[in-house]
Order: structure tokens, then C-alpha cells, then sequence
């Protein structure tokens, strides 16, 4: 005979546990809701298709990067690099296609492969020989920005037609026009949604942020795992460069100088515990979004700063980190 | 009786400086619950550990079902049938049940999992325990209890053949141990076996068929549960003979006329650690706490240090009310404490010998009245010279001293605090003979210094050797005291075996 | 046999690096007198590299609790903007610095709440203030790049004191008033005890949340000091890039200086040294005509070499290679 658990009985009690158990994830939900509202509301013209797909493709290259760290975070870990790579990879193709006339595809996956390979031999270095990520990931983001600058000092326009082509590309659904940006944005997101919650290697590494002891015991492959999601992180980073360069139709070295602290404020907004373990793709797909608001907001307001994002990330990252620190509290 | 599943020969394990295991012989049988039974440094966990793969052993066979096997890493052990629920219940407290359970076997097709196929699996690992609860759920809002069916779900998901209960009932209430025990019995009627490491003597009684008794690494014997006794059990344990006496408390020793108690404890209690307890402890006296491993004896003075908050109990000072909520408040008060885990929470291993000797001094000052130099070099001069410790000079790093003298720098610490109460957790663990003897000596100086001291141990002529009564612990309670005439082994073994209770 | 003291091999770094300038650039090292001011590369390197050197000061202490500060260059960036303001407004220098080294004060006393009394790790404590530490120096600058026209307060970095750069006696200064505070108080022992191990310091009586705060608003001062003597360098306060990597090369300054990341003993010395040879790095880069945006490289390569070799690991395999050869 079966004893049912009053505490776990699942049932018509169901709407409930679930938002129980996604709180952080409802947060996120409600906080981007009202943000959207009420810059609806404040701002003429807000509440408008053009400003939503202009979401998505204002902050394709942040996105991709926050989509990567979530599972570099996931797993406890932390890369201080993906701004550097995004520099270094827009320098990088714009410089192999401007001035040595290779192909653009070429070009690409040359690109994605170096960013992958940078991921992995960081990776390498943290898990074999216990090293902190947030120092090798910063030592990373000195070589990457270094190297990027070493190519070449100042930014190159691209006069590549693909590039023209691409830039100039929109899909039509209704009355929203998709650009290619946002179009590889989504697709990124919808990956890493299947990655993170539909696959092995997505849940070792939330296994082993959450308790790296256990994940050994139960056989997890570790080293795999860890090594791994630095080399996807790259391999993200450096596809956002790429997204970059669409973007802003050149290559410059400086490009995402201090991305990698918005990116992770995403993530952290999204409702990803940063010390690994607990979060949620749709979370950091919101995160990104009440990013793009507030910077739309902020565009549309006219009177306010550029500089007060800094303020307002700051203060939601203070918000969220507090959360979960109650949250995980209340839970032992 | 039911062939042997598990059969393992003259286990043989070293680790430098120690032999873990010599000549150890185990036998489970199929459908049988057998107990693992041992003090400390008795061998069990480097046994299990042999066992599931963490350490291959140095020497012997191990047999599953005849074939022989060397597991080498856990994850090849689960693979071989042998499966192990932890104390600390290893799982992903962050996953769900369902994720928990299936974690690095995930159903699933070219890498993309079927999570209608990991619930059904989690809930088919469940029933088979005969618990309902919902695979969704986050592993970590389940109490203990319930974490560790999830983690014996896990185990039998595995196919495994072998289940080896490591502590588990350490942190779980009698209904949850009635719970647990029903689930090992069904398991049982299975034909699974289980190995039931464990420290609670009753348990053992309540629920084992066999059980195997370690003691320093060797094997002292394996017994039919029914067929030993309890003080036999305890005496083998201990290594102590046992004779057929009965527990006579004798007369207690002649006390003069009382002073008031330096510190008293009433009604002294606290969830998972100890039941309501009073004691109190009188100037110039050594008493001593004993009792089996696991039996409370830290948690008590954990508590009366004020590391951990009681949930209960009210503490007297020299007959004057205190409150006691942290290390710095009981040091105010005159107590000191010196633990039985020298390396996590006594030295401060990079520190030199005069920084570790004088840090718990220097806290009592404050940062601002900081000991001039040539007053810490007296008083480490007076210390390493008292004690004797053996360090090639004051700013050795307290990490390159041998046991017995980093604990010796432990006890100057605690010393020259001037402290009237001192509470030593197994003072003498891990040191060699020699320096065994010395710090027994200072014990009964301290004494005749005018110290109340608590005298935690786990050996039993320690114990009566050193101290003038002795209050034992019994599965987290306080089952009595002794003193004078009955402070003797045999009425120790009494109580700690409970046999003294009729 | 006695240790070596842990501040040798960035010494002998240190050392080996100015050699090699002075081999290759035979003016490295030469220092002439104009107007009664000691001038040359040596006198630039202390007194660019005066700033980190007080960055450091102050990190070493954070990560010798155990934790880092990533907050310090935004921190830098809203004392110069709090100092060019108050100088703006027609306040005296005094107070001035003393509301610029307040502010730092005061982002190190949250710093301090967040992890000594919160719990909440050090990394993601000090993200908050990394993050929000700039916007917050251009609210109050009002987003423009404030001019300091103030004889005085240029002093602080450019000035001269007896022949000497100025900048680098003040930071000289506040290195031997911290080392008198922590080794004449029992403070520096707290400090290592609490880094060392902090369960056993607990246990030992000590105040293990108050000496990790203090650490931390030792490190906002420090900052806020730095952040004044940066304005003062450039005679403005740049919101946007005062600060720039400050965070960077302090902790870079501190393990390289041998003050280990995972806390315990520390030595301000080290910090000092390792801040110089940073310093001479970037300076080596420039002088063999590497462009300024590329001289980080080398610094991650160092990173990198320095940490592996601090790391368990490898400390275990050259261990075990020295018994080998003394074998």
C-alpha cells in the first residue's frame, strides 16, 4: 500500500507548487510585466510591435552571451572573457574579410573555433588543476582583448556584400519584421533552453553547481562537464561577436568592454543562482529582456542618462541577490 | 542460510603514517540486513569506502555473487550492483526527486531526455519502496528522512544487488527510523542485502541479522544479532573482556562539603544532538563524559561552549545566571574548549606555533591591547618548556608539528587564558604513547591548579584512570553516572550497553 | 633550513625585469635633477604605479580574509567624482577628501554587510557596486568630465616633496601606517587567523564577521584614497574610465606579491612589490613599442604562471621533483 507524503501529494494543489517552485522564475516574470507597463504607459509609442522585436534585436549579442554564461553558471562556475571575445572576434573576422579577403563563412567558423578553443583551455586549466575561475576567465579577458587589439588598433568597417545581405535581412510575420540578429538570437536561446533542460550535459551541470561532492559520487563526468561549458561559452561568445558585427556593420577591438558584468546581471536577474545549481533558461531569456526595457526606456525618456542602466542593473542585481539569499535560507 | 553475496578476504589497506585495514574478512548474504559495528579508527568507513569503489584496497579479494571484482571508481561499483546511501544524503538538493533518482542514466534518446520516462522510472524506484511523493518536487524541501528514500531509490534504480546504509538514521526521528526499517525489511524480503553501518546498539538489535564488529583495522568477529549480548557486543567493540558481574554503582566518593559548581547546566537540550540534560562541573575535580561514538558527548560540549545554540537548559556561572550563545561569550565566562577535529577547527595551520599558542589569549585582550613582544615570548618559552612541546622553535608553522605536539599547542592556548572550566573532546586522539602520558599528567595538574575540568573520551581506561566520576551517554541521552568505588570498566560497559537499566 | 620569505620571488621578479630594461634601454635607469625634482623612468614607474600600490594595500587584506573586492575601481570612479565636486562647490581640500575618502569608507561598510553579516560571497557581494559604482560616479559628476583647477589637490599626484614624487611618499606613507596598525595591534594576527581558518578562529573567540568587515571597508578607504589620487593625476574627474582594470591589477599586484588567493597570511610588502612589477611591465611593454592596448597580454600570461604554480597541484609535483633530485 502506497504512503503518500502529505508535503510532496501533487494534485490540485498543483498551480500552487509550481509557482512555489519557480519563484524566482515568477519574479522575473512579474518584475519584466511591470517594467514593460509601465514604460507603456510613461512613454508614448512603447507599447508598440516595433519596440518588441527591437528588444530582441538591440540585445541579440548580450543575449547570446547571457545564454552561454547561464550554463557556465549553472555549474558554479564564473567567465569574466566573453566581452574580450567579442571584441577580439569582430576585429578578427572583420580584419580577415576587409583587408585579407577571405570568406566570410570561413571566416566564421575560424572564429567560432578559436573562441571554443579559448573556453576549453580555460576550462582546462580551472578544473584539472583547481584553479579560480574568476581569475583565469580574467586572465582570458586580458589575452582575448589584447590579441584583438594587436590584430589591429582601430575598428574596420565590412563592405562584404553577405555582410549587406544579412544586415538588410527581415522576416515578416504579421506586422513584426524579425532582423537576422534577432532571428539567430532566438534560435541561440531556444538551444540553450534544449541544452539546459533536455539534455544529460545540461543537467550535470546544473548536478554539479548544485553539489560538485555528490555529482562525483553518483558518476557524473566531471572534467567533461566543466571543460565543456567553458568551450560552449566561447563558442557563444564568439558567435555574439559575430552577431556583432552585423549589428554595427564593423570590427573593432573594443567592442563589449564590460558586456561579461551585464551578461552575468542578466543571468543573476534571470533568476540563476550564481553559486550554481538552480535556474532557468526562460529566466535568463527574461533577464534579457527587462534589460533591453529598461535601456528602451531610457532611450525613449530622453532626460535620463545613459549611465543610470548602471544604477538600475546595479540595484536590481542587489534586489535578486538578497531574494536569493532569503530564498535559500528559508529553505533549510 | 541464503548463499553469500558479498564476500570480502583479508582486506588489506594502508595510507601513509596508518595501517586503515589488515586481514578483514565481511560476508553479507542475500536477504539479509548485516550491521557494520565500530569505535573510532576501528576501520568502517575505509571499509565501505573499499567496498564502493573509493579506494582500491591493498591486499585481498572482493566477491560479488562468486565472481571476483575490484571496483575503482563508485560509479563502477553502482555498476556492479553495489549502491550506497550517505549520512549526508549526496544528492542534488537544487534537482527534483525524479532528477535525483535517474541522474547520469537518464532515459533518453541521442542525448535528449524523456521526461515522461525519467518520472515514471523515479515513480516505479519509489513504489517499490512503497512511498508515493511527487517526483517533481525539489529534492531539498524534503526533510532528511524522506531525501534519503529518494537516495535509496536512486540505489535500487541501479539494479543493485548490495545496499549499503551508511549512518542513516543519524539524523532521523523514531517514526522516521520505524519508516526506514520497514522499507529495509521489504528490501530484505527482496533478496536484497544490506549492509547497516551504524553506532545505535538498539538499532542494530531492532533491525540486523548478522553483524560484524571492526576493531584498529582488524576484524574482531562476526555474530548471529540474537546470539551476542549486549555488554558481550560493547566488550568486543572495546576490546575489553567481560565479565559476568553486574553493574553495582558501589559508593560514590567522599565529596567535602560543597563548594558551589563552577558551571551547571539544567535541562540542557537541543534537537538531533542531546535529550534534557543537567550537569555540572566543580573546581580542582576531572569528570568525565563518556559513551559510545555517536552517543552525544560532542554535541554536549558544543553546546555548553555555545558553538551550537541549545533549545533548552539554563546555564549558572559560579552560582550566577548566564547566557551562553557563543564561543566569546563562554570564553568571557572562563570556559575553554579544545576540540576532538584538531585539523578543522583547533590549529591555524600556516600560523606559527606563538600565534596559534597565544590567539585565543589575544582574542580575550582585544585587537588594540596586542601582547607586547617580549611577553609573548615568555609566555610561549613557558608553555612549549610546561608542556614540552617539541617544535624546532616559537615560528614554526603549527602544520609541520607531529599530532601530539600540535595538540599540546592546543591546550597552551587554552591555557593561558586562565580559564576556570576546561572541556577537553578526546584530548589523546591520534598522538603517540608517550605524549599520551604527558598530557595525561598535565590533566591532573590542571586539576590540582584548581580547574574544573571535562574530560571527553572514548577509551574506557582513559577514562577511569583520569577522572573522579564519570557521566555516561547513551544514545543521546544521559543514562548515569558513576564515581568512587563504582567508577570501575565494567560498570562503564553498563551503561553504555544499557544493560544496567534491568 | 628557514623559508624564504614569501616576498622574494616577486622581488627577484621585480629584479630580473628591471635588468632587463636597463640591458636593452640604457637610459632605463638613469635619474637626472631639474629644478630640484628627481626625474626619470624610475620616478615615473613609483608614481604611476602609486595608485595600484594603494588599490593593493587595501586588497591584500580583503583576500587575506579570504574574499576579493571587484568593486574598487567604480569605487575609485565615485571618490574622484565626489572630490571634484566638493571642490567645484567651493569646499576646502580637507573636506573634500575627506567626503571622497568617506565614500569609499561607505561602499566598503555594504561590501562588509553583504558578506560578513549576509553571507553572501564575496564575488557576487562586490559584483553589485562593480556594477552599479560608475553609474553612480556619473549621477554625480552629472555625466560630464568635471575639470579640477586646484593647485593643491594636483599636488597630491603630481607634486613634489623634497626632490621626490609626491604620490608615491603618500603611498609609502599609508603602507607603513597600516603595517604599524596591524602588526603593533593584534589586528594582522586576526586577520591571518580569520583567512587561515575560520572555524578555528571562531573558536578561539575572535570576532571572525567584524574582522572580515573591517577588511572590507579598509579596502572602500583605500580605494577612496586612490580614486583621489587618480582625479588628481589627470586634473578631472572621468567617471567612465577612472578606475579602468583597477581591480584587476590590485589583485594581480597581491598574488603576485605572495599573498595567496585562498587567504591566511599576507604580506603588504609583497603587495607593493607586486604593484611595481606590474607597473614595470606595462612600462616594459611601452618601451618596446608595444601599443597600450596590448600590454595586458603579458600581464595574463604572468596571471596565469603565477597562480598555476601557487596552485595545490603543482605545488605537489615540483615537491615531488625536488625530493627526486636531492635523491
Amino acid at each position: 500500500m502506497n504512503r503518500p507524503h502529505p508535503e510532496t501529494a501533487a494534485g490540485p494543489a498543483a498551480l500552487r507548487t509550481i509557482l512555489r517552485r519557480q519563484l524566482p522564475l515568477v519574479a522575473t516574470a512579474l518584475i519584466f510585466a511591470a517594467l514593460f507597463g509601465t514604460a507603456g504607459f510613461l512613454y508614448d509609442g512603447f507599447f508598440s510591435v516595433r519596440v518588441a522585436t527591437g528588444l530582441l534585436a538591440d540585445n541579440a549579442f548580450l543575449g547570446i552571451t547571457a545564454v552561454g554564461m547561464t550554463l557556465v553558471i549553472f555549474s558554479g562556475g564564473i567567465d569574466l572573457s566573453v566581452g574580450a571575445v567579442i571584441g577580439f572576434t569582430s576585429i578578427f573576422t572583420a580584419t580577415l574579410v576587409e583587408k585579407h579577403g577571405v570568406a566570410p563563412g570561413v571566416a566564421w567558423l575560424a572564429a567560432l573555433a578559436l573562441g571554443a578553443a579559448l573556453g576549453a583551455g580555460m576550462g582546462a586549466l580551472i578544473h584539472c588543476f583547481t584553479l579560480p575561475p574568476f581569475l583565469i576567465t580574467l586572465a582570458g579577458m586580458f589575452l582575448a582583448r589584447g590579441v584583438g587589439f594587436w590584430i589591429n588598433q582601430e575598428s574596420v568597417g565590412i563592405t562584404h556584400p553577405v555582410y549587406e545581405r544579412i544586415s538588410g535581412f527581415e522576416l515578416d510575420v504579421g506586422r513584426a519584421f524579425f532582423t537576422a540578429n534577432a532571428l539567430i538570437f532566438v534560435a541561440v536561446i531556444v538551444a540553450g533552453y534544449v541544452v539546459a533542460h533536455h539534455t544529460r550535459f545540461g543537467r550535470n551541470l546544473l548536478a554539479i553547481g548544485g553539489n560538485e561532492q555528490s555529482a562525483l559520487l553518483m558518476g557524473l563526468p566531471i572534467g567533461a562537464a566543466k571543460i565543456g561549458v567553458y568551450a560552449v561559452n566561447g563558442f557563444c561568445a564568439a558567435l555574439a561577436g559575430i552577431v556583432a558585427t552585423f549589428y554595427t556593420g564593423s570590427g573593432n577591438p573594443s567592442m563589449g568592454v564590460g558586456l561579461e558584468l551585464d551578461s552575468i546581471a542578466i543571468v543573476v536577474i534571470g533568476g540563476t543562482l550564481l553559486t550554481g545549481g538552480r535556474g532557468h533558461m526562460l529566466g535568463t531569456f527574461l533577464g534579457v529582456l527587462i534589460f533591453g526595457t529598461i535601456q528602451a526606456a531610457i532611450l525613449f525618456d530622453g532626460r535620463l542618462s545613459a549611465w543610470w542602466m548602471r544604477i538600475v542593473v546595479g540595484a536590481l542585481l542587489l534586489v535578486f541577490i538578497l531574494l536569493q539569499r532569503f530564498f535559500l535560507r528559508k529553505k533549510r | 542460510m541464503n548463499p553469500a553475496l558479498l564476500e570480502l578476504r583479508g582486506i588489506g589497506k594502508k595510507f601513509p603514517g596508518v595501517v586503515a585495514l589488515a586481514g578483514v574478512d565481511f560476508t553479507v548474504r542475500a536477504g539479509e540486513t548485516h550491521a557494520l559495528l565500530g569505535e573510532n579508527g576501528a576501520g568502517k568507513s575505509t571499509l565501505i569506502k573499499v567496498l564502493t569503489g573509493v579506494h582500491p584496497a591493498d591486499a585481498g579479494e572482493i566477491r560479488l555473487d562468486g565472481r571476483v571484482i575490484r571496483p575503482d571508481s563508485p560509479r563502477e561499483a553502482e555498476e556492479l550492483g553495489i549502491s550506497t546511501v550517505y549520512q549526508e544524503v549526496n544528492l542534488v538538493p537544487s534537482l527534483s526527486v525524479a532528477e535525483n533518482i535517474t541522474l547520469g542514466r537518464q532515459p533518453g534518446r541521442a542525448g535528449f531526455l524523456n521526461w515522461r520516462a525519467i518520472r515514471r522510472r523515479a515513480r516505479t524506484a519509489l513504489a517499490r519502496l512503497e512511498i508515493e511523493c511527487d517526483v517533481d518536487a525539489e529534492l531539498g524541501s524534503l526533510s532528511v528522512a524522506l531525501q534519503q528514500m529518494v537516495a535509496i531509490a536512486r540505489a535500487l534504480d541501479t539494479a543493485a544487488k548490495l545496499l549499503v546504509l551508511d549512518e542513516p538514521t543519524a539524523s532521523l526521528d523514531e517514526r522516521e527510523v520505524a519508516e526506514l526499517f520497514a522499507v529495509m525489511r521489504k528490501l530484505r524480503g527482496d533478496g536484497l542485502g544490506i549492509v547497516f553501518v551504524t553506532h545505535f546498539l538498539d538499532q542494530v538489535y531492532a533491525v540486523t541479522d548478522r553483524l560484524t564488529v571492526l576493531r584498529n583495522g582488524q576484524l574482531v568477529g562476526e555474530f548471529a544479532t540474537a546470539e551476542l549480548s549486549r555488554l558481550d557486543l560493547v566488550g568486543r567493540m572495546l576490546g575489553r573482556e567481560v565479565t559476568a558481574a553486574d553493574f553495582s554503582p558501589g559508593k560514590p566518593a567522599e565529596r567535602a562539603a560543597r563548594e558551589q559548581p563552577v558551571l551547571v547546566a539544567r535541562g540542557l537540550a537541543r534537537a538531533g544532538a542531546i535529550a534534557p540534560t543537567d550537569l555540572a562541573l566543580h573546581a580542582g575535580e576531572v569528570a568525565g563524559l563518556g559513551g559510545l561514538l555517536g552517543s552525544g558527548r560532542t554535541e554536549t560540549a558544543r553546546l555548553l561552549f555555545g558553538i551550537d545554540t541549545a533549545d533548552a537548559g539554563v546555564f549558572e556561572v559560579q552560582g550566577r545566571p548566564a547566557a551562553i550563545h557563543s564561543p566569546r561569550d563562554a570564553i568571557r565566562l572562563g570556559l575553554a574548549f579544545c576540540s576532538e577535529d584538531r585539523k578543522a577547527e583547533g590549529i591555524l595551520p600556516n600560523l606559527s606555533v606563538r600565534e596559534n599558542l597565544l590567539v585565543a589569549l589575544q582574542g580575550k585582550r582585544g585587537a588594540l591591547r596586542a601582547l607586547a613582544r617580549a611577553e609573548q615570548a615568555q609566555l610561549c618559552d613557558h608553555y612549549i618548556r610546561a608542556l614540552r612541546i617539541k617544535t624546532a622553535d616559537a615560528e614554526t608553522p603549527v602544520k609541520n608539528l607531529s599530532g601530539g605536539n600540535q595538540q599540546k599547542v592546543l591546550l597552551a592556548r587554552w591555557l593561558a587564558t586562565q580559564p576556570a572550566v576546561i572541556i577537553l573532546d578526546e584530548p589523546t586522539r591520534g598522538i603517540d604513547v608517550g605524549a599520551k602520558q604527558e598530557i595525561e599528567q598535565l590533566v591532573a595538574k590542571l586539576r590540582d591548579d584548581g580547574l574544573a575540568v571535562l574530560f571527553i573520551s572514548s577509551e574506557i581506561d582513559e577514562v577511569v584512570r583520569n577522572c573522579s566520576r564519570v557521566l555516561v551517554l547513551r544514545e543521546r541521552r544521559l543514562t548515569g553516572e558513576v564515581s568512587g568505588d563504582g567508577l570501575t570498566s565494567e560498570n562503564l560497559m553498563h551503561l553504555m550497553a544499557g544493560t544496567h537499566e534491568g | 633550513m628557514k623559508a624564504r620569505a614569501p616576498v622574494f620571488w616577486p622581488l627577484v621578479g621585480l629584479a630580473a625585469l628591471v635588468l632587463l630594461n636597463a640591458v636593452f634601454e640604457p637610459g632605463f635607469l638613469k635619474v637626472t635633477v631639474l629644478n630640484g625634482h628627481l626625474f626619470g623612468v624610475p620616478m615615473d614607474i613609483l608614481t604611476q604605479g602609486s595608485r595600484t600600490m594603494l588599490v593593493a594595500l587595501g586588497m591584500t587584506l580583503v583576500i587575506a580574509t579570504g574574499g576579493v573586492d571587484l568593486s574598487v575601481g567604480s569605487v575609485m570612479a565615485v571618490a574622484g567624482a565626489v572630490s571634484a565636486v566638493m571642490l567645484q562647490g567651493g569646499h576646502g581640500l580637507a573636506l573634500a577628501l575627506a567626503a571622497a575618502v568617506g565614500a569609499g569608507v561607505l561602499a566598503g561598510g555594504a561590501n562588509g554587510t553583504l558578506v560578513a553579516r549576509l553571507g553572501v560571497q564575496p564575488i557576487v557581494a562586490t559584483l553589485i557596486l562593480m556594477v552599479a559604482g560608475r553609474g553612480v560616479a556619473e549621477l554625480i559628476v552629472g555625466g560630464q568630465v568635471i575639470i579640477i583647477a586646484h593647485d593643491r589637490f594636483e599636488y597630491l599626484a603630481n607634486g613634489f616633496l623634497l626632490g621626490l614624487p609626491f604620490a608615491p611618499l603618500l603611498v609609502g606613507a599609508c603602507y607603513l601606517a597600516t603595517h604599524l596598525l596591524l602588526r603593533r595591534t593584534a589586528l594582522g594576527l586576526f586577520v591571518e587567523a580569520v583567512g587561515d581558518n575560520e572555524t578555528a578562529s571562531r573558536f578561539a573567540g575572535l570576532a571572525a564577521a567584524r574582522i572580515k568587515a573591517f577588511a572590507y571597508i579598509f579596502c572602500g578607504g583605500c580605494a577612496g584614497l586612490a580614486g583621489v589620487l587618480a582625479a588628481a593625476n589627470i586634473r578631472a574627474a572621468d567617471a567612465y574610465r577612472a578606475g579602468e582594470n583597477a581591480e584587476l591589477d590590485a589583485i594581480f599586484a597581491v598574488v603576485v606579491g605572495g599573498t595567496a588567493l585562498s587567504g591566511g597570511r599576507f604580506t603588504v610588502l609583497g603587495s607593493a612589490v607586486g604593484a611595481l612589477l606590474i607597473q614595470t611591465l606595462t612600462t616594459t611593454m611601452y618601451n618596446l613599442g608595444v601599443p597600450p592596448a596590448v600590454a595586458p597580454v603579458p600581464k595574463a600570461l604572468l596571471i596565469i604562471g603565477v597562480t598555476l604554480l601557487q596552485s595545490d597541484k603543482v605545488g605537489r609535483w615540483l615537491g615531488g621533483l625536488r625530493r627526486r633530485a636531492a635523491a
